[in-house]
């Protein structure tokens, strides 16, 4: 399990410092190290991403074809976008929100449970933690579709016991996009917090129970803390593919459960209209940034790379 | 009445105790059902006798089994997906090494900046990604394809090659490569002799995630395919109109060999421990 240990540790472990082998010729070796993929980095991931920012200022040109835009420096079009889409834009967050709390209440115990009570069968919990990834990620999503179909387990289950009426679908809802973020991003969640988790000696925890700390105490004040790391990985992990998916809410969801993604898709692919798509994935990235740096600092945990 | 609920009582007890004993094991339990409840699905719908639309239940066969390129594009885009995962694992596993060393092993100006630019690309949302390289490749005048596919992949797996190679490079004891240097080694011996196979296994595990990630990715491809169809962008593109159950053969296969490839790692791992 190493491998995929060092994986998932490498998410929630911070980088140490350099180690330094120190000798005077070597000067130029970690340029040449660096150069072919952090230009690749900035070719593909950097321009294209000032591509973007100046696309979004960019408006239609009058009486020229479809999809042929002209550099106006129309800053305008950052509220326009924010206007017209602000229910998509705050559902995106409350869903990806919601999805990452689940996640981290599903994964958590889940996660305690293969680092300490699992014995020799940890690693192979583990391998079946990841298993999901193994088939496609679409598939599995629209097996979702399946399960939470009308004829399907659930919902004639919860309508056999009165939960959901017989009209009422799970399909096509805001619940059956959440359910399927929180699926999706599960082991995004469960992987740092094992990882943080199985770092825990067992034998501070002992030590609280020698100090008359009773079960409760023992986790809240030594094993939380300590995987506090975990914690913050597993969250970000989730959360930022989460508000940025639109898969979920394509294939789960109906056209008021649509996320930002999904306007920043059919804009750019169904009405062309690249301006207002590169506004809208500008502040997503913008309102993620934000986010993430509040919950750092709040957190305490600066070193993630 | 009473009598017997008396008697109940230490039983109940009991059930309760062993209850919060095993709540943990239990809750466990729920959500590897949880994580495995599509698996099954997907398996499951592998053998449904499907005829048009894959959705409903219609009884069993093996004939998609036999005939997996059975449906149209199926197996096209399946080799699509395959091309592009190998070249981009091998470039961004290659690229992704280079720069883990560098940070692992060396000092240098512009670490920052280096860190920096490994962590956005993990930091910024797919649909950020996809829409900024295909902008770009549009404002060129490419045409987005293949080649667009490939660049799309190494670009985001390159972040996550150097995190994984750098705590295996980083979890490494220095020493080893300057007692290979106090034997007379030069730099590239002692990397080529001593480093390299010490972080043979991190590397490995990065090719594997890299090969993971570019399969299974839809949403960049999506974006920077054009008209080429990979796996994921295949029953994307179908669930429209029912997936055909040669995409669920696909997907258990891969999830069998993937699992396969996973616990022979563990076993030869765990005998080379031994031996």
């Amino acid at each position: 399990m190493s491998s995929l240990g060092s994986v998932a540790a490498s998410t929630a472990r911070a980088s140490g410092p350099p180690e330094p082998l120190g000798r005077a010729g070597r000067r130029l070796t970690p340029y040449l190290l660096l150069l072919p993929g952090l230009a690749w980095l900035a070719v593909f991931f950097a321009i294209p991403i000032l591509a973007l920012a100046s696309t979004s200022v960019q408006t239609r040109v009058p009486g020229a074809e479809v999809g042929v835009y002209a550099q106006t420096f129309r800053w305008a079009n950052y509220p326009d976008a924010l206007r017209e889409y602000s229910a998509q834009f705050g559902r995106a967050f409350e869903y990806a929100a919601l999805a990452t709390v689940l996640a981290l209440l599903i994964g958590y115990p889940l996660a305690y449970a293969i680092a300490f009570k699992a014995g020799r069968w940890k690693n192979l919990l583990l391998v079946l933690v990841i298993a999901p990834f193994f088939t496609s990620f679409i598939l599995r999503t629209i097996a979702w579709r399946q399960v939470l179909a009308d004829s399907g387990p659930v919902v004639r289950a919860l309508r056999a016991v009165h939960l959901l009426g017989p009209t009422h679908s799970l399909t096509a809802t805001n619940i059956a996009v959440v359910a399927g973020l929180t699926y999706n991003f599960l082991p995004f969640m469960t992987l740092p917090l094992y990882a943080s988790l199985e770092r825990v000696d067992p034998r501070l925890v002992e030590a609280a129970g020698d100090l008359y700390a009773n079960g409760f105490t023992g986790f809240r004040r030594v094993t939380l803390p300590l995987s506090m790391p975990g914690v913050v990985a597993g969250t970000l992990l989730t959360f930022i593919p989460a508000a940025g998916d639109y898969v979920n809410a394509a294939l789960l969801g109906n056209p008021s459960t649509a996320m930002v993604g999904n306007v920043i898709d059919s804009r750019f692919f169904r009405v062309v209209d690249y301006p207002t798509a590169a506004a809208l994935s500008f502040m997503l990235m913008a309102a993620i940034f934000i986010l993430v740096t509040l919950y750092i600092r709040r957190s305490g945990t600066e070193e993630l790379v | 009445m009473t009598a017997p609920a008396v008697a109940r009582v230490p039983a109940g007890r009991r059930a309760v105790r062993w209850l919060s004993e095993h709540l943990i094991v239990i809750y466990a339990v729920l959500a590897f059902a949880y994580l495995f409840v599509p698996i099954a699905y997907t398996v499951a719908f592998s053998f449904n006798n499907a005829g048009k639309s894959n959705l409903v239940w219609r009884g069993f066969t093996v004939d998609n089994w036999r005939n997996p390129c059975g449906a149209p594009d199926v197996c096209g885009a399946l080799v699509t997906s395959l091309k592009v995962g190998l070249l981009a694992t091998v470039l961004s596993t290659v690229l992704g090494t280079m720069i883990a060393f560098a940070l692992a092993r060396h000092r240098f100006r512009g670490r920052a900046v280096t860190n920096l630019l490994i962590f956005l690309p993990m930091a910024t949302p797919e649909v950020v990604l996809g829409a900024s390289l295909l902008t770009m490749f549009l404002n060129l005048k490419i045409n987005p394809g293949f080649a667009t596919i490939v660049v799309a992949h190494v670009m985001f797996c390159i972040s996550f090659v150097v995190v994984t190679v750098k705590a295996r490079v980083a979890s490494l004891d220095p020493r080893l490569e300057q007692a290979a240097m106090d034997l007379y080694a030069d730099e590239w011996q002692a990397f080529r002799r001593i480093t390299l196979p010490l972080a043979a296994p991190g590397i490995f595990a990065a090719a594997l995630l890299a090969f993971a990630l570019s399969f299974d990715d839809f949403i960049i491809t999506n974006f920077n395919s054009g008209n080429v169809n990979t796996f994921p962008k295949f029953v994307y593109v179908s669930a429209a109109r029912g997936i055909p159950p040669q995409a669920n053969v696909i997907g258990t296969a891969m999830f069998l060999v993937a699992l396969l490839v996973v616990v022979a790692g563990q076993v030869l791992a765990r005998a080379r421990r031994r031996g």
